[in-house]
């Protein structure tokens, strides 16, 4: 059984106490415990069921790699799914529960599956589900749904708080194990700004657990006076706790830290998510060891050589009283001496090599440990956990040898530099046939701005598994990325490390080597995607050759842990299936981030309130306040209409109708783009952007313009009013202030540099607010100041003056058809304004209106809205606006275009009104139903609707479209389809409704 | 994600502080053009992996557009300059040529 | 003139870092050819300050001048001043290529003040804010969250942060949240 050992592990403090549950369960683990390492202590083998086959899983591994123990962690405001027990560190009052199974982890019913598994091979789902093809959609995809999954969604809101925050370094160096600790004294030392990231929550990696000599010290000696040290530099920052998740283009990078998980009473923000921009990258990501594939090697108990040994040493925590350990390399052979060390029973080690010599071999048998050479694993015994292993000849086919009692087995099938980081941004890989390893190709380093290389790897990370080795590529790295960064100051030394000696390692990618189909089906190589030996060679069988393929048709590597235990060994049993060399099967492509980051890191602080910016004029607090039923345009939110009680929407937005036609409408029109255009051939250069002609629009007046793209599409319109002899104020649409700043700026800059012309966005100096209906002018008069008669102020023209105490600018405009003034003041008198318009004006009845009523009037007038009529493919013959294109100007943005074949084309769909015969509102976007069927048997069309309202004052619906010939149509009726399948009948009529002669708006 | 060097105020810029406006060095091409030079200014863009010089604009920051020449394949950037200019400055094209010999 | 009210009419958000709107402030956009002589000494004349170079800000309390772009400044005034200083503005450099326009009410102005201020805006913008880089004087136009908006330091402990007035509050609340959330640690931070 796992339990808690009598030595103290280096990293618990065993006078503290804390209390968690696992399932409902009541556990104890000490401060410093891993929920890993925790449940171990407890005898809590089993953390979880498999992914497909539901089988039972153990611990694996001590770190960031481990598959199988993934839980639900919390409750609540803080539950989250899938957090790895190796990573997750036990604090008082801690609550994890286990993952998919049903109905518990004990006994679980999906268990079946392991059973049935020969049925269900690779691509099971693919061959299995494609027909009847309805049936995926409604009964396969159901019931797969149900039966598998890993954790849950969470269903609260998450409580904690994140953040982000974007640091600017020399150099960034991932991983704070020797390399990377060297690699940072050295930086360091040479005045680089560095910072230095660990994903653990203590520095030295491996090397404090294994103890070689640094410097004339043991290691945990050495890495304690550099770390030190380092904290000493001011120019260094370190970080525990914080993962490099990713490294991009031009030296940016994502670090992952996590600040609150082991505390999480503590203020501030639970993670932050650094977004690093690095001159130099070291990634020092240091190594991870591989499983060996041999039958049940995915039982609860068989583990990673290396992470028994670091639950001995870390945490004082035994996963067996008997352990068998098995290997092709001599590294494994430190678990056999810890565990014998800590009093533990080893009963052989079983090495699939035929010869092996060493430092660490002979203590081995000086300890008197049983060495078996040439020997590997038939199967693992056991049910829920190991109970022995038989032994077979691993040159054989598995023939059973011997049998030996055992509650875990330690295997080594050698180690994997961890490369993602380099690989992240195009870092590419050699084939290490001696040390059976991927490692980076320091002549093909990611390229960054520059087209040099901007990534250095160090330590285990490059290949160099031993510690002598690994300080001083480590120091090297660092000296070489501050040397890139621009810092060469002289001077420092390398560390010295000492290392045991140690013989090769034999790569052994199936054990047996010739297993049957029964054991390799057995052979787990992914443990969290449930991938197996006979998975992959099924794949190669099938024809998925390469990599990439055989990845996706077997999901191997595909799980959230990405493959890091399951990559290399796949691919050699891909490549042993191809009959190719594994260098030339290649690997999969490595992606950010290295292991999980949470959603709400990558959020930080942009969610609620902050989720995205709400743009808000002067009145929207007014409005807010006072019902209105707000719509979202663009970033702004505009009331669609303000809500009496007692109303609803439609009712609200009738009620604003009539008002403004009757009485007295207020509408908020703050939003609209205004830029200021100045200087000599301003006037030019307007002729340029719009179709109609602005330099001649006289000082004083108003012109209605449009614009289009060099294509001729229309692209936005507004009323144009000249300031002076070389200054013009176009107005635009809400959604094109930023966008017609940006073309104008565009065209002044990039084409006709040299003309004189400057423009300024000012649409937020000022409130604009239309005051509408046949009361308008009485209300201005009742305010006082500047003559707004007829005469004064006549149609189309603007003036500057007050209006009661105000500083206004004020344009007799019209997009109603009532009498109306668009009135702007400085923004910061803008709610006050509006204050005294709905005083002033309650005797004149009075009433905001919203962006509905705004639509329904322009509407009923036949004024076009830009994005309403107009869709990227119209242009403003289709409108028939031809009046606005100017026949004097030689050019103009789009005016090449109009003269495009199938823009010329007169046979287009063009505006028209659209009257339904029953009076009813047709739908928005219907389709004109036309004679035959298109060359895809669908329906042809003959037009479409583009704005449709409820008219309050002509009490019917209201359309407009544009209709093939339209305008040559007038009361010809045609059908438009409706949502419910059936059509309506509508007459094709002028598009204007209202008041056709503009008398009311011209008094 | 880019760092591009505006030329205008010297930033290093973060790519989210930029826009992307397409390829540079377009020549327009307005009333009295033919069909297939219209057509080509219009819509025919090239999109090579490999030396590139495309448009930016500093959207964030001083609000300039200019120009980057830079490979599309490695995102080296062998430099930012003016969006006044009808074609690339020589240092910028012997830059590229040093770097990727036989361009064009 | 009505009472003109700034877009958070001097919100504050106090803490170890204090988040505070300040108020009116006058502001004008002068396009023109910065290095012309009438406009430099216009400048200098509204303002009492040397006009800045590339990427750099010279302010003396609600007065200053900062470099927005190669052919534009930001002149800052006291509210009160700012249309007679368009006027100046327009008076001095008649007959010349500029463009000058009140925008004092388009903007907000908000500080943020305290040890940590530095690691306020670096949770928010992408720009190298370490004192080695980033110092009294310098000036940048950038992204804070999702929003356009420019900053300068008045001194090690204070930023003065410019916006749109539309998204006053969105930049407002995004500083408090930073400021709220605490130190990073990353920087070197005064006693």
């Amino acid at each position: 059984m796992s339990t808690r050992l009598a030595n103290k592990g280096r990293l618990i403090n065993t006078d503290k106490a804390v209390s968690f549950t696992f399932n409902g369960k009541h556990l104890r683990g000490f401060e410093g415990d891993t929920l890993a390492s925790a449940l171990l202590a407890n005898d809590q083998m089993l953390v979880g069921r498999s992914f497909k086959y539901h089988r039972p899983r153990g611990v694996v591994a001590s770190g960031a790699e481990e598959p199988n123990g993934l839980v639900n962690l919390g409750k609540g405001a803080t539950f989250e799914p899938n957090q790895r027990v190796t990573t997750t560190v036990v604090f008082e009052g801690l609550t994890a529960t286990s993952q998919n199974h049903w109905p518990s982890l004990e006994f679980d019913v999906g268990a079946i599956n392991t059973h049935l598994s020969r049925f269900l091979p690779a691509g099971f789902y693919y061959k299995m589900f494609m027909y009847p093809r309805p049936f995926w959609k409604h009964v396969y995809e159901p019931i797969i749904r149900k039966s598998a999954g890993l954790g849950k969604a969470p269903k609260d809101r998450d409580q904690d708080t994140y953040e982000h925050f974007h640091a600017h370094v020399d150099v960034l160096i991932v991983g704070g194990g020797i390399a990377g600790l060297a690699a940072a004294h050295a930086a360091g030392e040479r005045g680089a700004r560095v910072l230095l990231v660990e994903q653990a929550a203590h520095w030295g990696g491996r090397a404090v657990v294994d103890t070689p000599e640094i410097d004339g010290v043991p290691a945990q000696d050495w890495v304690r006076t550099t770390v030190q040290s380092l904290e000493s530099m001011e120019n260094v920052e370190l970080r525990l706790r914080c993962m490099g998740a990713g490294v991009y283009d031009h030296g940016y990078a994502l670090a992952y830290e996590r600040l609150t998980d082991h505390q999480p009473d503590a203020d501030g923000p639970r993670h932050r998510l650094w977004r690093v921009r690095a001159k130099q990258i070291v990634t020092a990501t240091g190594a991870i060891e591989r499983p060996l594939s041999f039958a049940a090697n995915d039982l609860p108990g068989v583990l990673l050589a290396a992470a028994v040994r670091d639950y001995v040493v870390n945490f004082g925590v035994s996963v067996g009283d008997r352990t068998v350990v098995v290997t092709n390399n001599d590294d494994a052979y430190r678990t056999a001496i810890v565990l014998k060390a800590a009093g533990l029973d080893v009963p052989a080690i079983v090495d699939a090599r035929t010869e092996v010599a060493g430092d660490l071999i002979d203590q081995v048998r000086a300890l008197g440990i049983r060495i078996e050479l040439g020997k590997g694993i038939a199967k693992v015994k056991g049910g829920k956990r190991v109970t022995g292993v038989a032994l077979c000849a691993q040159a054989g086919e598995g023939s059973v040898l011997e049998e030996i009692a055992c509650d875990c087995v330690a295997m080594s099938g050698g180690w994997s530099p961890v490369v993602h980081l380099w690989s992240h941004c195009g870092g590419k890989l050699n084939w290490d046939a001696d040390q059976a390893m991927f490692r980076p190709d320091p002549e093909r380093a990611p390229t960054g701005a520059d087209g040099a290389g901007f990534v250095m790897t160090a330590g285990t990370a490059n290949g160099h598994l031993f510690t002598a080795e690994a300080v001083s590529d480590g120091w090297a790295a660092g000296r070489a990325a501050a040397k890139a960064a621009g810092h060469s100051k002289r001077g420092g030394q390398a560390p010295l490390g000492l290392d045991a000696a140690e013989g090769p390692i034999s790569p052994v990618w199936l054990m047996p080597q010739g297993a049957s189909h029964a054991l390799r089906s057995k052979a787990w190589l992914d443990f969290q995607n449930d991938v197996k030996v006979s998975d992959v060679q099924l794949a190669a069988q099938e024809g998925f050759e390469s990599v990439e393929h055989a990845k996706r048709y077997t999901t191997l590597g595909m799980a959230t842990d990405q493959g890091k235990l399951s990559n290399i060994n796949g691919l050699a049993i891909l490549s042993q299936s191809l009959n190719a060399e594994i260098p030339n099967v290649g690997t999969t492509t490595f992606r950010p981030p290295y292991t999980p980051i949470s959603m709400a890191s990558i959020a930080g602080v942009a969610r609620d309130e902050l989720f995205q910016p709400i743009r808000k004029t002067p009145v929207s607090d007014w409005a807010n306040a006072n019902g209105a039923d707000n719509e979202p345009v663009g970033q702004w939110r505009r009331p669609y209409a303000y809500i009496r009680d007692g109303e609803d929407v439609q009712q609200a937005v009738n009620r604003e109708v009539k008002n403004a036609r009757e009485n007295l409408g207020l509408l908020d029109a703050s939003t609209l783009g205004k830029l200021i255009v100045k200087g000599r051939d301003a006037g030019r250069f307007l002729d340029m952007m719009y179709t109609n002609m602005m330099s001649t629009l006289p000082v004083g007046k108003c012109r209605y313009g449009l614009m289009c793209t060099e294509n001729g599409f229309l692209m936005d319109d507004g009323v144009v009013a000249r300031m002076s002899e070389d200054t013009w104020l176009c107005h635009t649409t809400t959604g094109g202030a930023e966008r017609i700043h940006g073309h104008m700026e565009d065209w002044l800059q990039c084409e006709w540099w040299d003309w004189k012309v400057y423009v300024a966005n000012v649409t937020e100096q000022y409130a604009q607010i239309a005051v509408v209906g046949p009361n308008a002018r009485k209300v201005l008069r009742k305010l006082g100041g500047m003559d707004v008669s007829a005469e004064a102020l006549p149609f189309m023209q603007w003036a500057d003056g007050k209006i009661g105490e105000f500083d206004a600018r004020v344009f007799r405009i019209s997009f109603s058809g009532e009498l109306s003034y668009e009135i702007a003041v400085p923004a910061g008198q803008g709610a006050a304004f509006w204050y005294a318009l709905l005083d002033a004006g309650a005797e004149f009845g009075v009433m905001p209106y919203g962006t509905e009523a705004l639509h329904i009037m322009r509407a009923e007038k036949g004024f076009i809205m830009i994005g309403d009529e107009t869709d990227g493919t119209v242009i403003p013959q289709d409108l028939n606006l031809q009046w606005a294109l100017s026949k004097k100007k030689e050019d103009y943005l789009g005016k090449r275009a109009h003269s495009r074949s199938h823009m010329a084309d007169p046979n287009r769909w063009k505006l028209v009104g659209l009257l339904t015969e029953d009076g009813s509102v047709l739908p928005d976007g219907a389709y004109a139903i036309a004679d035959g069927k298109n060359e895809n048997g669908q329906g042809n069309t003959q037009g479409r609707v583009t704005s449709t309202y409820y008219s309050p004052t002509l009490e019917k619906g209201i359309a407009m479209g544009l209709v093939h010939n339209g305008p040559d149509r007038m009361g010809e009726v045609i059908e438009f389809n409706k949502v419910d399948g059936s059509t309506v009948r509508a007459k094709i009529v002028d598009p204007v409704f209202y008041d056709k002669e503009g008398e009311k708006q011209n008094v | 994600m880019l760092t591009l060097r505006c030329p205008y105020c010297g930033v290093d810029a973060d790519e989210t502080d930029l826009h992307g406006e397409g390829q540079a060095h377009l020549k327009r091409e307005g009333p009295g053009s033919s069909d297939e030079d219209f057509e080509d200014y219009l819509f025919m863009r090239e999109n090579p992996k490999g030396v590139h010089f495309e448009r930016w604009r500093h959207a964030y920051g001083c609000g300039k557009y200019f120009h980057a020449a830079r490979c599309t394949s490695t995102l080296q950037v062998f430099g930012t300059y003016s969006a006044q200019t009808l074609e690339p400055p020589q240092d910028i094209k012997d830059k590229i040529s040093g770097a990727r010999p036989g361009w064009s | 003139m009505s009472e003109a009210i700034s877009a958070l009419n001097g919100k504050v958000a106090a803490g170890e870092v204090t988040v505070r709107e300040a108020g009116l402030r006058g502001m004008i956009i002068l396009r023109g050819d910065l290095s012309d002589k009438k406009l430099r000494k216009v400048c200098t004349a509204l303002t009492g300050v040397k006009v800045p170079e590339q990427g750099q800000a010279n302010c003396d309390g609600d007065k200053g001048l900062c470099w927005m772009s190669p052919d534009e400044l930001l002149v800052l005034v006291p509210y009160a001043e700012a249309t007679q200083a368009v006027t100046t503005i327009e008076a001095a450099l008649s007959g010349t290529h500029f463009l000058a326009e009140n925008v004092s009410d388009a903007r907000a102005v908000i500080f943020v003040e305290g040890r940590f201020c530095r690691e306020v805006i670096a949770k928010l913008a992408p720009v190298d804010l370490h004192p080695d880089t980033f110092q009294p004087g310098d000036f940048r136009r950038t992204r804070l969250g999702q929003v356009a908006a420019a900053f300068w330091m008045l001194d090690e402990d204070t930023f003065e942060v410019i916006c749109f007035r539309s998204v006053a509050a969105y930049t407002f609340d995004l500083l408090a949240a930073s400021a709220k959330a605490g130190a990073v640690g990353m920087f070197p931070t005064p006693e």
